[in-house]
């Protein structure tokens, strides 16, 4: 099975939920952080690094002996990643998105590829949660290669808990792909409604299963509850805004071993969400 | 010779335009003929990245040797460099203006940048 936990807003709790779901199941499972450009699982799964593979773009390079500039890669470049200048072509490397049309536009097979280095993927194991999480290199933007390549280091044979990054662009639509069901995380704040439907937009139009969690319930008002409602969309946890749990999770803690009284709240929630599938 | 400007309008009395990369259109000025073309940009104004360089690309491709415009960052200026073009900033309101500042060469030729990248 494969589930994603994303929000829309961030700082809502979706890694709160994706470990404390992983640490609740009691038998092996994984997850995956594809928050590559802030990945926290790990401070809540500590445990001991296995394996790290450097993951690469493609980006092209050019040959000045062979280009004749006549501007084709250029032109064909969506992402003007090449300037088709004279007397050679330049490229910017760090806008490129690895698609190698230019190789197959150039009519005089001058282009290339290399290899472009855009940040690892590290699997830990930590008991029976095995932590497979991307960490993109200062100064990348290409988010989606990383994910997927997160996303392919997980084994078929074990549950996985994909903890997306916030927002409902490129990066969570490449976490969101192929998951089974999708776990909303909200709040009770106008910011966590308002980025709670954009997110219900983007799920509807993946055509995904899904459910909501409002975290730190009873913090402000009742309107995440009252739109889901309206939309048919089933409410599956309410964590309530209590400071033991924000304490816990300061220290680094899964709720459900700082605060036992809580593993109800996630078995349950594993419930309703094999009911959803 | 020949030198671009940025601008927003169709005529020598069109307003500079400050902006290069996103930037409406480009006023290129034929200094022997005393003729001038338009380019429209009007594609690249909504790129969602990349702007300079392919405007950068397209006052190259144009055979303009020198740019005047408010401001170049930093991808855009290399391109501009690398295919020859000298840059020149200036705040003149309109492209008539510019080009006397440029004819009676009050404008310093830039050497770098004048503003931030917008990515990485």
């Amino acid at each position: 099975m494969i589930l994603a936990v994303a929000s829309g807003k961030g700082g809502t709790g979706k890694t709160t939920i994706a470990v404390n779901l992983a640490r609740t199941l009691g038998s092996p499972v994984q997850v995956a952080d594809c928050d590559v450009e802030e990945p926290n699982a790990h401070l809540f799964l500590p445990g001991t690094l296995r394996e790290q593979h450097i993951i690469s773009t493609m980006v092209p390079e050019i040959d000045a002996a062979k280009c004749d500039c006549c501007g084709e890669c250029g032109r064909f470049c969506q992402y003007h990643a090449i300037a088709a200048v004279k007397p050679v072509p330049m490229v910017f490397a760090e806008l490129c998105h690895g698609c190698g049309g230019c190789v197959l536009v150039c009519p005089k097979q001058a282009v290339s590829e290399a290899e472009r280095r855009i940040g690892v993927v590290e699997t830990v194991d930590a008991g029976d949660i095995t932590l497979v999480q991307g960490r993109l290199d200062v100064g990348v933007s290409l988010v989606p290669p990383l994910i997927r390549a997160v996303k392919s280091r997980l084994a078929a044979d074990r549950p996985a808990i994909l903890d997306a990054p916030p927002g409902t662009s490129c990066s969570v639509v490449a976490t969101l792909r192929g998951a089974q069901y999708v776990l909303l995380v909200t709040e009770p704040t106008p910011f966590g409604l308002h980025d709670l439907t954009l997110a219900v937009d983007l799920v509807r139009e993946l055509k995904l299963p899904f459910g909501v969690v409002v975290n730190r319930a009873g913090s402000g008002d009742d309107r995440g509850q009252a739109y889901c409602r309206e939309q048919g969309i089933p409410i599956l946890a309410e964590i309530p805004d209590d400071r033991r749990i924000a304490e816990a999770y300061s220290r680094g803690e899964l709720m459900v071993d700082a605060l036992p009284d809580y593993r109800t709240v996630f078995t349950r929630l594993w419930q309703s969400i094999r009911t959803g599938i | 010779m020949k030198i671009a400007f940025t601008t927003s309008g169709d005529q020598l009395s069109s307003p500079l335009d400050s902006r290069f990369g996103r930037a409406p259109k480009f006023l290129v000025y034929d200094l022997e003929a005393e003729t001038f073309s338009v380019i429209d940009n009007q594609q690249n104004l909504n790129a969602a990245q990349g702007a300079g360089i392919q405007s950068a690309t397209t006052v190259a491709q144009s055979g303009a040797q020198a740019l005047v415009t408010g401001h170049c960052g930093p991808k855009a200026f290399q391109v501009l460099r690398s295919a020859g073009v000298k840059v020149y900033n200036c705040d003149a309101p309109t492209v008539t203006e510019a080009l006397q500042r440029y004819l009676s060469g009050k404008l310093p030729e830039a050497e770098s940048s004048n503003v931030e990248g917008h990515w990485v």
